[in-house]
């Protein structure tokens, strides 16, 4: 009887321990978000807040700085070239490993084995950086957007995983469109692909947010500004501190006093503009991608 | 009799691919990529043994047998930086690896759903951020007239610290950046793993009187050692490679001294210096290592557990 009590008190009420690591946990959130909302803070205010502080709320509040970053041309050309190796990217890279995939699914598909193993091994065995700079360089691709799109086209790792789903399917349910006379192609539109929509979703999410994100290709193969991508943009405005940032602060300068902007405060206006959309899309993504991380441990 | 027998194979082979035309159509792109982007890189890799010059080109270029991994080995700086990625990659798992591990232990004591969910949100969050944008965002939060870290210390009467531009600094700045950024999202294999534990083993072990560190040692632990073993072979691979993204928005020419690691010294070499072969001969040393390293760790796994991932 005592015991039964005893254990229902501890799985019930908040214990010392219980209470400990529930503050922690809120140090925890502290600590990552502070950050954040730090910079957010940092580019709603002009000088005097930028001097230093820890306060989360801006003083002194003004919206100059994102009037100003967002009056930069290289940041219209960044966001449209992110986006357009985003769309072009995530579709093309979809299409060629479902493409891929279902064929390699398929257990009658001669020497299946082999072509696995030969995306596979390339998992473990790359070339590297320069073999595949002269290689983008040795057909052209220098400066063009194709660079940001074909390179990294197919993940041999996301290839596996959809193989695998697909091989989950049972067979029975091919057959009878088979016997309507029905071709592989069909079928993969017809049956597979809209069975497969779960992890068309999760590789879809994937592969764009890594376009998203990725800046280091559009570093080494596009020499042009106007062709670099919103990252990159940031980047150079924000760690090189780019005369782009010395043009910034002295926009405007002739229309009236405005000596209180601050190059931090432009900073972190320019890290809020780059960061905006990920962190919009974010509550909405994060489940699926929860989601693929267990896909792939389950194999792995 | 060989010969025909495999003539007929061979025709049943090509018989067979027909019979999946539409199949190997619509594989064929995929393999075409694989083989230009993938496998003409791993041929592009004998430039390690050339004196690759653009004239001739990867084919053309004259063989120089290990002549440029003798000169890498000798050069100081290859050894410097090779030091420090091991230093860093070292400090990395050493702080690094446990991470993950404890939050996970920590976020499966939180009782509440909501509070345990809410708090995982807001862990992974950094994952989705790109180390560009975060390098952005550490050079203002750790600055020595602006960010808030200084601040702090400034108030409790100290001297600023240049976070990111000292040498006895910038290691750990790496190394804490590194956890902040990914311990959240590494959690989550383990509370997969930690949430597959029976419940009914717990509450045996309560009627049994087990504490909260007994039930630990003797359920908790256990159940993760698969799941930690092969993240432990995993993460040994990484003991030679290093963070590039992240290295690279945050070094400078003042840290290079204890920052420079060898994915940054091959990009300048390689992509500034215009030292193709150099850089290739560093690249095939260092995945040629990290998968030796693997392999072992796997094999002495192999030996104490009898479990590896191979």
């Amino acid at each position: 009887m005592g015991r039964i009590g005893s254990t229902r008190r501890k799985s019930g009420s908040p214990d010392a321990f219980g209470a400990i690591n529930g503050a922690f946990m809120v140090l925890l959130c502290a600590c990552t978000l502070y950050p954040f909302l730090f910079i957010v803070a940092s580019s709603l205010s002009s000088f005097n807040a930028s001097a230093g502080g820890l306060s989360l709320i801006p003083r002194s509040f003004t919206t100059d700085n994102f009037a100003r970053v967002l009056s930069d041309q290289l940041i219209y050309s960044g966001f449209e070239n992110t986006i357009v190796r985003t769309v072009l990217g995530t579709g093309l890279s979809l299409i060629a490993v479902f493409a891929l995939a279902y064929p390699l699914s398929k257990k009658y598909f001669p020497n299946r084995g082999f072509w696995t193993a030969l995306i596979a091994l390339t998992m473990f065995f790359s070339g590297g950086l320069i073999p595949t700079y002269l290689l983008v360089r040795g057909v052209g691709l220098v400066d063009s957007p194709w660079s940001l799109v074909l390179p990294e086209l197919v993940s041999a790792y996301n290839l596996v995983i959809v193989r695998n789903y697909m091989q989950t399917i049972p067979d029975s349910l091919e057959e009878s469109a088979r016997i309507d006379g029905a071709n592989d192609i069909a079928i993969l539109f017809r049956i597979i692909l809209p069975i497969c929509k779960p992890i068309i979703a999760t590789i879809a999410l994937w592969v764009a947010v890594w376009h998203w994100n990725a800046w280091f290709d559009c570093l080494i193969y596009i020499t042009k500004p106007a062709g670099e991508v919103l990252q990159l943009v940031m980047r150079r405005i924000v760690i090189q501190g780019s005369d782009q940032l010395t043009e910034m602060l002295g926009r405007g300068m002739a229309m009236q006093q405005d000596e209180y902007i601050t190059p931090e405060g432009l900073k972190a206006a320019t890290i809020l503009v780059t960061t905006f959309p990920i962190l919009c899309a974010y509550p909405f993504i994060q489940k699926y991608f929860v989601k693929g991380v267990m896909l792939g441990s389950i194999k792995g | 009799m060989t010969a025909i027998r495999s003539r007929a194979r061979a025709k049943g082979l090509a018989r067979r691919y027909w019979d999946c035309r539409y199949l190997v159509v619509l594989m064929a792109p995929g393999m075409l990529y694989f083989i230009v982007f993938k496998y003409i890189p791993i041929y592009g890799l004998t430039i390690a043994f050339k004196d690759y010059n653009f004239a001739d080109g990867i084919l053309k270029s004259p063989w120089v047998g290990l002549d440029v991994f003798r000169e890498l080995f000798a050069s100081p700086s290859f050894w410097e930086v090779f030091r420090n990625t091991v230093v860093i990659a070292s400090l990395t798992f050493a702080f690094g690896f446990p991470a993950p591990i404890i939050l996970a232990l920590l976020l499966n004591e939180v009782r509440s759903a909501r509070f345990k969910k809410t708090v995982q949100t807001i862990s992974y969050l950094p994952y989705f951020v790109s180390w560009v944008i975060l390098g952005g965002l550490f050079l203002q939060f750790l600055s020595p007239s602006s960010g808030p870290v200084n601040y702090v210390i400034k108030a409790l009467g100290g001297e600023p610290i240049f976070f990111l531009g000292d040498a006895r600094w910038f290691r750990g700045v790496l190394v804490a950046t590194g956890i902040w950024k990914s311990a959240g999202w590494g959690s989550i294999i383990y509370l997969a793993a930690l949430s597959s534990i029976d419940s009914e083993l717990y509450e045996a072990a309560e009627i049994d009187g087990a504490g909260r560190w007994a039930k630990m040692r003797s359920i908790t632990l256990p159940s993760l050692a698969p799941v930690i073993t092969i993240m432990l072979i995993l993460a040994t691979g990484q003991l030679v490679e290093d963070n590039f993204d992240q290295v690279f928005n945050m070094y400078n020419v003042a840290v290079y001294s204890v920052g420079d690691v060898l994915s940054t010294y091959m990009y300048r070499s390689g992509l500034e210096d215009m030292e193709y072969s150099l850089a290739t001969a560093m690249g095939l040393f260092k995945n040629v290592l990290a998968f030796a390293i693997v392999l072992l760790s796997n094999a002495i796994s192999k030996r104490i557990n009898e479990f590896g991932i191979w």
